[in-house]
């Protein structure tokens, strides 16, 4: 499915490391022609929650997100929602979102999209192991009374 | 007859530069990047980005380094910066039953799915100043252990399973937005926890703590505490497509708290709720018991008259920029509203003396 896989991609570029996903891009030095539709502004989301984690919805608080939109020709369209307020990172998104409906795809899934999703996927390991690290383990005495 | 007063402007800029000076501090000693702040200071970022109601942590160090550590002055330029923002849109819902937990506790059960996860935490320390910390750069690195990554369900879900707590509706009510539309009493519980999260602190942990004491008898469990990222998930406008677009680290509480029963219901627990921005779980925990407090009408509990369970006293001074910015204000020149009521003492000295 088109749209899954894009969901995945745009994810994946929204929320990277700022700092990585430039140094993958200028590794790659591309030059890409494109038009702007909408130059990178910084804005805001604000993020909801439930009450009591499942009931009504409430305003918790925004968080900074940048985004543009540019095209490679009439036909190809490229949006960058990221988060935080790099213009730049924004930009990298919405020509990485455009090239992954090209026949450059392949370029960009390899040396962009899946090391992202890796470096992600690393850190939610490193994350999750440390925490295990933390697990309490009960034990009971065993007392007087009960000889 | 009303007379203005021009002047000071250069005091304002000398005082301004001195400002400047003084936030540097001794230039023989290297001067704080926001990075170190970001990554050395990080619960004080998380209160600035609590607070200021952005989640931002680069511009929350910048804040706490202007402002010289000063948090709430750093909340308020946080507060000033997000009024600048063009708002893009709001986010689907959050789900913190899918949290990646860095720690993940309960006070009331001991045995729960996912297990006790004490995470990095100042619980159990001696409290004692560590000494190395002066001297050295070392310190200690986190254990791993393999895990299962499994899904940690929220431990009321058992309760609730049981009927023994009362349950949260699922529902997709949105709320108004407190910080887009003026404040009306009474509000509903979804506009308070909006203002409590982003409410002082120390505000809220008096309060909770006074509920603790007896001021409103709701006496508390910590169901769960737990903390870590979620993924926030926002639909593009241009595309329809829900995408995760940011990832935030929050701190939830879950209290439980004394039962309710009626005829119609047998008893059963009842619950408060916190959720914040970074890992603040003193605010969290505070939050949840603040919230519960002010819950009594709907449980048809008995209104004791106590600070904690009026929504009005609680909300209208939770907000330290509020709070600050009209205690503060009175330090300002008020020259002519003073010298009003000088007259007016001496006038009334001088009847007095009259009639004598």
């Amino acid at each position: 499915m088109q749209n899954e896989s894009r969901k995945q991609w745009l994810s994946s570029l929204a929320t990277a490391d700022e700092n990585y996903l430039i140094s993958l891009w200028d590794n790659l030095n591309m030059k890409i022609e494109y038009n702007w539709l909408r130059e990178p502004e910084i804005g805001s989301v604000m993020v909801q929650g439930k009450v009591g984690a499942t009931g009504d919805n409430f305003n918790v608080g925004e968080v900074t997100i940048t985004r543009c939109s540019l095209n490679l020709d009439k036909k190809i369209q490229g949006h960058g929602y990221v988060q935080g307020r790099n213009k730049y990172k924004s930009k990298i998104a919405a020509l990485c979102d455009a090239l992954m409906q090209t026949e450059k795809k392949e370029i960009i899934k390899r040396n962009i999209i899946d090391k992202l999703i890796k470096y992600k996927n690393n850190k939610r390991n490193e994350i999750l192991s440390k925490t295990e690290a933390t697990k309490v383990d009960f034990f009971t005495l065993v007392r007087g009374e009960d000889k | 007859m009303y007379v203005s007063v021009k002047g000071g402007e250069k005091a304002i800029n000398n005082a301004h530069s001195w400002l400047s000076e003084i936030r540097r501090g001794d230039v023989n000693i290297a001067e704080l990047n926001i990075k170190q702040i970001s990554e050395q200071l990080t619960l004080s970022v998380d209160r600035v980005m609590s607070e200021g109601s952005l989640y931002d942590k680069d511009l929350s160090a910048l804040a706490i380094k202007q402002s010289r550590g000063d948090l709430i002055e750093a909340i308020f330029l946080m507060r000033a910066y997000r009024t600048t923002l063009p708002r893009i849109g709001s986010s689907k819902p959050i789900e913190t039953s899918k949290m990646l937990c860095l720690r993940r506790i309960s006070a009331t059960f001991k045995d729960i799915p996912g297990k006790q996860k004490l995470g990095p935490t100042f619980d159990y320390t001696h409290r004692l100043l560590d000494f190395k910390l002066l001297a050295d750069g070392e310190y200690e690195k986190a254990k791993i252990e393999k895990y299962d990554d499994k899904e940690i369900p929220h431990v009321l879900s058992f309760l609730n399973k049981e009927g023994l707590i009362q349950k949260e509706i699922p529902s997709d009510k949105t709320s108004k937005d407190i910080t887009r539309n003026p404040i009306n009493f009474p509000l509903t519980r979804s506009e308070r926890l909006q203002s409590l999260s982003r409410g002082d602190e120390g505000f809220l942990l008096g309060l909770a703590y006074s509920t603790q004491r007896g001021y409103a008898r709701n006496h508390a469990f910590v169901g769960e505490l737990r903390t870590g990222y979620v993924e926030v998930q926002f639909e593009i406008p241009e595309l329809g497509i829900e995408i995760n677009i940011a990832d935030v680290m929050f701190t939830e509480c879950e209290s439980v708290n004394q039962f309710k029963g009626s005829k119609k219901i047998p008893a059963q627990f009842t619950r408060g709720y916190g959720l914040v921005f970074g890992q603040l779980e003193r605010k969290a925990i505070s939050m949840a018991l603040v919230d519960r407090s002010m819950r009594w009408k709907e449980f048809g509990e008995e209104y004791l008259g106590v600070a904690a369970q009026d929504e009005e006293f609680v909300i209208s001074h939770c907000d330290n920029i509020q709070a600050t910015g009209f205690l503060e204000h009175i330090k300002l020149p008020h020259y002519v509203d003073f010298q009003a009521e000088l007259d007016l003492v001496r006038k009334i000295r001088e009847e007095y003396k009259k009639n004598e």
